[in-house]
C-alpha cells in the first residue's frame, strides 16, 4: 500500500461514512429551520455553524454528500454498464463496421459535454437530480467504451487469446472470460477518477439549478444560496466547497493509489 | 521527427476524409438535438399567448412560427437557415435568435480563449519545470499543486475570488461585464476573474499531462543521442523533448476548449456575465426552445470543430497518422 492509497481511501471512507450515517443520525434535522440562530458561525453547538434560515450547516453537509455520491456512483454505473460491453465489442470485432458505427458514435456523444446533456433534458423535462444522473451517465459511456476497447486490443494480440480462439471459443465469450477479467483492474481505476469526477459535475449541475432540487440538499445548491452572502458569512460558501474539495481529493489519490498498486504499468486517461 | 515536407496528397486525402467525417457528426447531433427538443411537452404557441388566447390567434402565431409544418419539413428548415445565419426567431423576444446569441458570444468566446491563454501560460512552465526536476521538491510541489487544481470545483474558486479580490481588495468589479464599448482593457479587467476561475482548474490537468508527456520523451533513445552529441541538459530538454511532448499535449487543449465552453456556462452565473449561459438559463425558463436548441446546437458545432482542428494539425506534426484512420 502506498501513501496515496492511504491517504486516500481515509478520506474517501470519512466522506461515505457521513453519507451512510446521515441515515440514522445527523446532529440536528437539517431541514428544520431556526432563524434566531441564523448565521452562526462554527461553534460548539452548531460545529460547522447555521445558515441564513438557522439551519445545521453539519447536518446538512452530511445528507449533502448521499446526494453527491448516489448522483456520481449511479453516473459511474450507467457508464460502465453501457460504455464496456460496447468497448469489448468493438475491440473483438476491430476493423469491421460495427466497430467504426461504435467508435463514430463514441466520438459524437464526446462532442455532448455533460452539462449540454442536462441542459437539453431539463429544457424537455424539467431540472431534477435524476437528470444529473443521466447527464452525467450519458458523458461516462464513452470514457468507458474508448477504454475498454484500447484495453481489449492489445490483448487480442496475445498468445492466451489465440489458445482460446483455437479451442473455438466465440468473440463475444473470449471477451467475456478472458478480456474482461483482465481489464478489471483498470476500470476500477478509472471508475474511481470518473466517480470524483462525477461528483464535481454533480456539484457544478446544482449550483446552476439543473440538479438536486429543494428539498434534497446538495453541495452545489449549498454554494448557489452562499453566493448573495458570501461578503458576510463566508463560512457558508468555505464548508461545501471544503467538502467537495477533500472528496474529489480523496477518490483522485484513492485512483492513482489503486492504479500503482493493482499495475503500475496501467495508462489512465484524466481529462 | 525531423524536417519533412508533407505529401500533399497524402494530406489532402486525410484532410477530406476527416472533413466528411466531420459533416456526418454534425448531421447526426443536429438530429439528435432536434429530435430531444420535439420531444418537449407543449406547444410553444399557446405558451407564449397563455391559456385565455383564442384557437385562431394561436393558429395564426403557430404559422408565423413555422410549426405548422411537417417535422422533417421543420427540421429541413432549422438546418437550412442555421446554414444561411437564421436560427430562427426567440418564442419570448420575437428577436432574431442569430442576434442574440451573437451578442452573447462576445463574451463566451472571449472568455474561454482569454482562459484557454492563461491555462497554457501556467501549465506550461508548471509541467516543464515538474519534468525537469523529476522526484525532486520542486516537482512534488508542483504536483501536489496540481492534485488540488483538479479537486478545486471551478465555480467555488470563482467565489473565493470575488470575495478576496472584488470585495476585500477591491481590485475588480464583483460581477457583470462592462461591454467592449468601454474600451478592450475594461472588457479584459471584468473578463479576469472569471478567466482566472476557468483556467486554474484547467491548467492543472495539462501540467500534469505536460509533465508526463516529456517524461515519456526525455526517456527516449533520440534524447541520449541529443546529449551524446554535446547538447547540454537545457538545450536537449527544449530543443528535443519540449517538441515532441506536444504532440499528446495538443488533444487535451482540444479536448479543453470544450470543457472551457461549457465551463464558461456555470462561470457566468457567478459573475453575472451576460454570456451564452445566461441566455441558455433564462430561455429554459421561460421556454424557448428555439434558443435553447440552438445554443446546443452552437456548442456541440464547436466541440466538433476543434477537434476537428486538433486532428488536422496531428497529421501535419505527425505524418505516421495521416496513413492510419
Amino acid at each position: 500500500m502506498n501513501r496515496s492509497l492511504i491517504i486516500g481511501i481515509a478520506l474517501s471512507s470519512l466522506v461515505v461514512c457521513a453519507a451512510l450515517l446521515s441515515f440514522v443520525w445527523t446532529p440536528y434535522d437539517h431541514t428544520v429551520m431556526d432563524i434566531p440562530a441564523k448565521l452562526q458561525l462554527p461553534g460548539p453547538a452548531h460545529w460547522f455553524g447555521t445558515d441564513h434560515f438557522g439551519r445545521d450547516i453539519f447536518s446538512m453537509i452530511m445528507v449533502g454528500a448521499r446526494t453527491s455520491i448516489a448522483v456520481a456512483l449511479v453516473a459511474v454505473g450507467i457508464g460502465m454498464v453501457l460504455g464496456v460491453p460496447l468497448g469489448l465489442t468493438a475491440a473483438a470485432r476491430k476493423g469491421s463496421w460495427l466497430d467504426e458505427v461504435i467508435m463514430r458514435g463514441n466520438d459524437l456523444v464526446f462532442a455532448f459535454p455533460s452539462l449540454v446533456i442536462a441542459i437539453l433534458i431539463t429544457a424537455v423535462f424539467g431540472a431534477g437530480a435524476v437528470n444529473a444522473i443521466i447527464a452525467i451517465g450519458i458523458f461516462n459511456i464513452p470514457v468507458f467504451a474508448r477504454i475498454s476497447r484500447s484495453a481489449a486490443l492489445s490483448l487480442w494480440e496475445r498468445d492466451f487469446i489465440l489458445a482460446a480462439r483455437v479451442c473455438g471459443k466465440s468473440g463475444a465469450r473470449i471477451s467475456l472470460e478472458h478480456i474482461l477479467p483482465n481489464v478489471t483492474n483498470l476500470l476500477i481505476v478509472q471508475g474511481t477518477i470518473q466517480f470524483s469526477l462525477g461528483i464535481l459535475a454533480e456539484a457544478g449541475l446544482s449550483y446552476v439549478g439543473l440538479g438536486a432540487q429543494p428539498p434534497t440538499p446538495s453541495w452545489g445548491r449549498m454554494l448557489a444560496d452562499a453566493q448573495t452572502m458570501v461578503s458576510f458569512a463566508p463560512h457558508l460558501a468555505l464548508i461545501p466547497g471544503i467538502a467537495i474539495i477533500l472528496t474529489v481529493l480523496g477518490l483522485n489519490l484513492m485512483g492513482d493509489g489503486l492504479r500503482d498498486y493493482l499495475d503500475p504499468r496501467l495508462r489512465i486517461s484524466r481529462t | 521527427m525531423g524536417h519533412h515536407r508533407p505529401n500533399v496528397t497524402a494530406m489532402l486525402r486525410y484532410s477530406l476524409k476527416r472533413l466528411t467525417s466531420l459533416l456526418i457528426s454534425l448531421a447526426v447531433a443536429s438530429l439528435v438535438i432536434f429530435l430531444v427538443i420535439e420531444v418537449a411537452p407543449g406547444d410553444p404557441a399557446s405558451f407564449m399567448l397563455g391559456i385565455n388566447a383564442q384557437p385562431d390567434t394561436v393558429a395564426a402565431l403557430r404559422t408565423e412560427l413555422g410549426l405548422d409544418v411537417p417535422k422533417w419539413q421543420r427540421y429541413l428548415d432549422w438546418v437550412g437557415g442555421m446554414l444561411r445565419g437564421d436560427f430562427g426567431t426567440s418564442y419570448t423576444y420575437r428577436t432574431p435568435v442569430a442576434g442574440m446569441i451573437g451578442d452573447r458570444l462576445w463574451v463566451s468566446l472571449p472568455l474561454a480563449l482569454f482562459a484557454l491563454t492563461l491555462s497554457t501560460a501556467i501549465a506550461f512552465p508548471a509541467g516543464i519545470y515538474a519534468a525537469s526536476r523529476r522526484g525532486k521538491p520542486g516537482d512534488v510541489a508542483v504536483m501536489g499543486a496540481t492534485q488540488l487544481g483538479v479537486a478545486v470545483p471551478n465555480f467555488w474558486f470563482a467565489m473565493m475570488l470575488v470575495l478576496i479580490f472584488a470585495i476585500n481588495l477591491r481590485w475588480f468589479n464583483a460581477g457583470g461585464f462592462v461591454g467592449w464599448d468601454a474600451g478592450f482593457w475594461a472588457g479584459i479587467r471584468s473578463l479576469t476573474l472569471p478567466a482566472i476561475s476557468l483556467a486554474l482548474p484547467q491548467a492543472a490537468i495539462l501540467a500534469r499531462v505536460m509533465r508526463s508527456s516529456l517524461l515519456d520523451i526525455l526517456g527516449e533513445d533520440f534524447m541520449r543521442t541529443a546529449r551524446a552529441k554535446g547538447l547540454s541538459r537545457r538545450q536537449a530538454l527544449w530543443q528535443h523533448g519540449v517538441r515532441n511532448a506536444l504532440i499528446p499535449v495538443l488533444t487535451i487543449i482540444g479536448l479543453q476548449f470544450s470543457f472551457l465552453l461549457a465551463g464558461s456556462i456555470i462561470i457566468e452565473q457567478v459573475f453575472y456575465l451576460p454570456g451564452l449561459g445566461r441566455l441558455v438559463f433564462q430561455s429554459i425558463s421561460s421556454r424557448d426552445l428555439i434558443v435553447v436548441e440552438s445554443v446546443v446546437m452552437l456548442l456541440v458545432f464547436s466541440v466538433i470543430l476543434v477537434n476537428f482542428l486538433v486532428d488536422l494539425a496531428y497529421a501535419l506534426v505527425d505524418p505516421r497518422l495521416r496513413t492510419r484512420t
